[in-house]
């Protein structure tokens, strides 16, 4: 990586970090809560992006962990009262752990367009235990009455209910996400990810199980995704089985891609102009009777993208630096 | 002659109606070149996919003694075990990590024999001992001034010689060298030539190689494939005087050139 460079990206981030974190004191409480929702939608690209981008296996049944780990928290909140998050949150994200360990034997067996498949048969067969059993209360849903409580001992450390505490919460998870994704990458682990992505053959030859190292990082992925579910659940105050669905999952794809694929700020810019430009392209007082049709606009969107920018968002910033071609594992 | 450290028996390869390999013997020795030659479609390159995992034999066995002298059977191990266990290969169509630099494409490689995967908070670069493998196998192929640049960016020569620095830093003792001049300029074929050498003392070699002259300046022995069948062992003075040999292989294929 140019030296340039090295130093543009910490400071353009704490910057973004900085603006982020005085919001809730200025902002109206409907940005405070959309912008707390595409930081959750942040954590869950950043984590689907550990798979697409640096161990190049596309799913598109990411969003059973999400909506596995919300199901969690709302099966077992107590019904009006608070949950304890320092049981749940770890219970949401060993559930998804598990579903992770258990699908991930088998969907790791596939490669490329069965990969996509397998991923997202398990993803719409959790969607269906969901939506025609009564464990999940059906197509309904369950509400999840009150924010999950942080207490030591007697005292609330952080009153979730107020909506800039919770906000807080979720960018400060959002940046320990990304700087624990950015320190396991270029760790012995995240440069063998890195190697199977790039050329798997080579580096079993070398001598690397790389089942197992697909499978941790399928684990890891699943597991930062339930931390998403959980947040996203917990800020709702319900879940139903659309999570789940392929909406979800594709919903979530698209803003790795549109952000761009291994780069990690990539799926939180992703998530931002995914989630941003849905909002304002279905607003009635923008765009009047074409916000119903906001769809259409945001294909265009998402087209234009893809033949302009191959790169993604983050490619923008490439063309302005002179077209520094910029590959994970040779900063 | 100290024990064999590789042991292939009538190792056998079959693709539905196609036999590649057929009953192939052959026994690798520490400071020992093995070349094996034949024309194209021999069968050379599946007999090292054999031998490295690549491909599952339908038959024969391959016996290995690691450094505990623990002897392993080979047959049905994947790829990744059998290169864990020290037996390292290059590949004839270059296969590197393109989008890597020079070096990361050797310290992936040496990291691979000390992997410490869960030391996920501890940076890749920061193992010294990893870099200073990925180094000197860089050095020793003659790429020390390469490790900067990207691999994409290296000549399909040096591209070769990477192919080749990456199976050293893997540290094996048994190499299985898959064509490894194919391509390169005299000078780097003679550098290459010249680290054969230099590594015949403590590995066990496997040298696939069209280059006449190479093969018969490092071997000490060959073997001889057509058609998949072995056609004659030996020194390289009794495959030079085998009119089997002259016949089928160094007679027809090459006429004056080599011979």
């Amino acid at each position: 990586m140019n030296p340039k460079r090295a130093w543009t990206l910490p400071v353009v981030l704490l910057a973004c970090l900085s603006v982020l974190a005085v919001f809730p004191l200025v902002g109206e409480t409907f940005y405070i809560q959309l912008l707390t929702k595409v930081m959750i939608m942040a954590i869950f690209a950043m984590s689907l992006d550990l798979l697409v981008g640096y161990t190049g296996l596309v799913s598109l049944g990411h969003a059973a962990f999400y909506g596995l780990a919300g199901y969690v928290l709302a099966r077992v909140a107590p019904q009006y009262a608070a949950a304890s998050l320092w049981t749940t949150l770890p219970l949401a994200m060993g559930a998804c752990a598990v579903f992770a360990l258990l699908t991930g034997l088998l969907v790791l067996r596939t490669s490329g367009v069965y990969f996509i498949m397998v991923t997202l048969a398990f993803a719409q067969m959790l969607f269906f235990v969901f939506h025609d059993t009564p464990i999940g209360g059906g197509s309904d849903g369950i509400y999840v009455y009150a924010k999950p409580e942080l207490k030591i001992g007697g005292t609330n450390l952080l009153n979730l209910e107020d909506r800039k505490v919770f906000f807080w919460l979720v960018l400060g998870l959002m940046a320990a996400v990304y700087l624990f994704l950015r320190r396991v990458l270029d760790s012995n682990f995240g440069r063998a990810l890195i190697g199977i992505k790039t050329n798997e053959h080579r580096l079993r030859a070398l001598g690397f199980p790389t089942f197992r190292y697909k499978l941790a990082s399928y684990m890891l992925s699943g597991t930062l995704a339930g931390l998403a579910g959980y947040l996203a659940a917990a800020q709702f105050g319900f879940v139903n089985p659309e999570i789940l669905g392929w909406h979800t999952s594709g919903g979530v794809l698209m803003m790795v891609i549109l952000g761009g694929m291994g780069s990690l700020h990539g799926a939180i810019v992703g998530a931002f102009a995914f989630i941003l430009l849905q909002e304002a392209l279905s607003n009635q007082a923008w765009f009047g009777p074409f916000a119903k049709h906001w769809q259409l606009a945001m294909g265009l969107f998402i087209i234009a993208v893809a033949l302009l920018l191959p790169r993604g968002l983050m490619g923008i910033s490439g063309l302005f630096a002179g077209k520094v071609k910029r590959e994970p594992g040779v900063e | 002659m100290s024990e064999a450290i590789l042991r292939a028996e009538r190792l056998t390869k079959r693709f539905g109606g196609l036999t590649a390999v057929s009953e192939v013997s052959l026994e690798l020795h520490v400071g020992q070149v093995h070349a094996v030659i034949g024309p194209n479609g021999a069968g050379k390159s599946t007999l090292t996919n054999l031998i490295s995992g690549d491909l599952p034999p339908t038959a024969g066995a391959i016996h290995f003694l690691d450094e505990a002298q623990l002897a392993h059977d080979l047959s049905g191990l994947k790829s990744d075990r059998i290169a864990r266990l020290g037996i390292g290969r290059s590949y004839q169509k270059t296969n590197i990590f393109l989008p890597f630099s020079v070096f990361e494409n050797c310290r992936l490689a040496a990291q691979s024999r000390q992997p410490r995967a869960w030391r996920i908070f501890r940076s890749a670069d920061r193992y010294a001992d990893v870099n200073a493998i990925a180094e000197r196998s860089l050095q020793a192929a003659g790429l020390g001034a390469r490790s900067a640049m990207t691999a994409a960016a290296l000549s399909h020569g040096e591209q070769r010689q990477l192919e080749i620095a990456m199976c050293l830093a893997t540290q094996p003792r048994v190499l299985l060298l898959d064509e490894p001049l194919a391509g390169m300029g005299s000078q780097e074929s003679q550098r290459i030539i010249e680290l054969i050498q230099q590594l015949t003392p403590a590995h066990a070699i496997m040298l696939i190689e069209h280059d006449m002259d190479a093969v018969f300046a490092v071997a000490h022995r060959l073997t001889v494939m057509v058609n998949g069948e072995v056609i004659e062992t030996g020194t390289p003075a009794e495959i030079r005087a085998s009119l089997k040999v002259q016949q089928a292989y160094l007679g027809d294929a090459h006429g004056g050139a080599d011979g």
